[in-house]
């Protein structure tokens, strides 16, 4: 494990000095790298960066969202996915490369207000980012409770390797899908898995900061530590929003007939 | 600017019982509105002031979008009920030229290049009025651009300095701003060490103003170590761990 120096900042402080390679929210002046936002610190030999504790959804390539359908226009549908921009799909992706407007319905596929879990195909900060849901997992949420929580705490309900969402949906027996923009859907068979789930992903988005969370979400859970992997309990280690930009999050599975897991998210 | 009574009495105290370097009590709340990405509520001696923050959010109408950063809108916005005598909502000049000044102030520590075709908007609303609103409507709207998780170069604190009985005074309130020979709002970016509004209204020589404009850069870092400790305060409450 290397060496983490942490702290808190806010926009303006200081990061670290010396030559290191600023990285994430974080930027140079002289010798001094400065924060960018609220958050907490990390420095170490490799470079310094901010983990924010706030802020809106940035879209970037390649993530997965969870979006709204807002409307949709004779070639691809207008898609709300809580960013200061607005998605879309082309009916290509849905139709093949033969779709015709005269011919298909786009309205049969999908409609204003349904919900859709979708890969970010292309972004580059000239346009507005398209979407595909040309993958596995990927495609329309039939059913399910829908939260929106900040989009910085998503690593943190992930949590390291997928652990923290295992915990949750292992104990709650529901299904979870989190999008990288801060929108999550639960699924489950009995209304009251739902509701702990939810209630639990409440908890972790309120205390992401804080240490030992994975240990009080064991605990409200009433799960044995058995059961889960053990993490490392150290303290600081649990403030571990970090993987923050290697997260390509995240579509978690329980296929409980198959009684196997299939967390295909953190990489 | 005629002076009708001393505003400074023979033991140094000033009308509101304050010394000529003493701030006005402040006092930050932080994410008082659900609704807004970030906001602030103020106390600055009898002004109280809401910031809300919403964005970076597309921008309407579209055709005034910027291709290469991001558009900031600044309202500043006195409440009827924030004077003695009631005040018409309607826009006024006054507030349309303070709009623009705190807009001004607070663009530089924004990093707008971060989000290109989108939008910032602030809303400042005066709730209370005391002198020294624009001021205290900076620091607010610094502080709820960083609740809104907006990228910042520093943040931006601001005091006024000005002068009252030919003396040097920080942080004018409403009847030395009235009364008084001179009123020198200042926004500072403590980090970064550089000033990003600076007006005066009123008459100083060069060694007054020199001093006036210290001072004000004075009364701002101690505005910041408030702001600093409010935000602290909302995002790590009292685990201050890290820190030590």
């Amino acid at each position: 494990m290397q060496e983490f120096k942490r702290k808190y900042v806010i926009p303006g402080d200081i990061v670290a000095e010396g030559n290191l390679k600023p990285l994430v929210n974080v930027f140079r002046i002289g010798n001094s790298i400065v924060a960018t936002r609220i958050g907490i610190a990390e420095s170490n030999k490799d470079g310094a960066k901010v983990i924010p504790l706030s802020g809106i959804y940035f879209p970037r390539a390649n993530d997965i969202v969870i979006g709204k359908i807002l409307d949709h226009s004779s070639l691809s549908w207008s898609v709300d996915i809580n960013s200061c921009f607005n998605a879309h799909l082309p009916a290509q992706d849905i139709f093949g490369r033969d779709f015709s407007p005269a011919h298909d319905d786009m309205g049969s596929q999908l409609s204003k207000g349904d919900v859709i879990v979708a890969r970010i195909a292309i972004f580059d900060r000239t346009r507005d980012p398209i979407l595909t849901i040309q993958d596995k997992d990927l495609g329309k949420i039939p059913i399910g409770e829908l939260i929106k929580i900040s989009p910085t705490r998503v690593p943190r309900l992930i949590g390291k390797k997928g652990s923290m969402i295992q915990i949750i949906e292992q104990a709650s027996s529901t299904r979870i899908t989190i999008g990288q923009n801060g929108i999550i859907v639960v699924s489950g068979k009995d209304k009251e898995g739902i509701n702990i789930a939810m209630n639990a992903i409440h908890i972790v988005e309120v205390e992401a900061h804080t240490s030992n969370l994975t240990q009080r979400i064991k605990q409200l859970l009433n799960v044995p530590e058995s059961e889960i992997e053990n993490e490392d309990t150290n303290g600081n280690q649990e403030i571990n929003v970090t993987e923050i930009n290697d997260d390509k999050a995240v579509s978690n599975k329980i296929d409980k007939e198959m009684g196997m897991m299939n967390s295909n998210g953190t990489k | 600017m005629v002076q009708n009574r001393s505003l400074i009495d023979e033991s140094g105290k000033r009308s509101d019982g304050r010394i000529i370097d003493e701030l006005r009590e402040v006092k930050i709340n932080v994410g008082i509105i659900k609704n807004a990405d970030g906001s602030a509520l103020i106390e600055f001696g009898k002004n109280k002031i809401i910031a809300a923050v919403y964005g970076p959010r597309e921008v309407h109408p579209k055709h005034m979008a910027l291709s290469d950063r991001c558009v900031v809108r600044c309202r500043y916005h006195m409440s009827p009920f924030s004077t003695d005598t009631r005040k018409s909502p309607a826009p006024s000049r006054r507030e349309t030229e303070i709009s623009k000044v705190i807009r001004e102030s607070l663009e530089p520590a924004l990093m707008l290049e971060d989000y290109p075709r989108a939008a910032i908007d602030i809303f400042i609303e005066v709730l209370q009025a005391d002198g020294g609103s624009r001021c205290a409507g900076i620091t607010a709207a610094s502080v709820a651009l960083a609740d809104a998780g907006i990228n910042m170069r520093d943040m931006v604190s601001a005091c006024a300095a000005g002068k009252v009985d030919d003396k040097i005074v920080i942080d004018i309130n409403d009847t030395e701003d009235k009364e008084g020979g001179a009123d020198m709002p200042v926004a500072y970016m403590p980090n970064l060490k550089k000033i990003t509004l600076l007006q005066l209204d009123g008459e100083l020589n060069t060694n007054e103003f020199n001093t006036c404009l210290e001072e004000a850069i004075r009364g701002c870092l101690k505005v910041f170590e408030i702001q600093r400790s409010s935000l602290i305060e909302k995002y790590f409450g009292d685990e201050k761990g890290l820190n030590e």
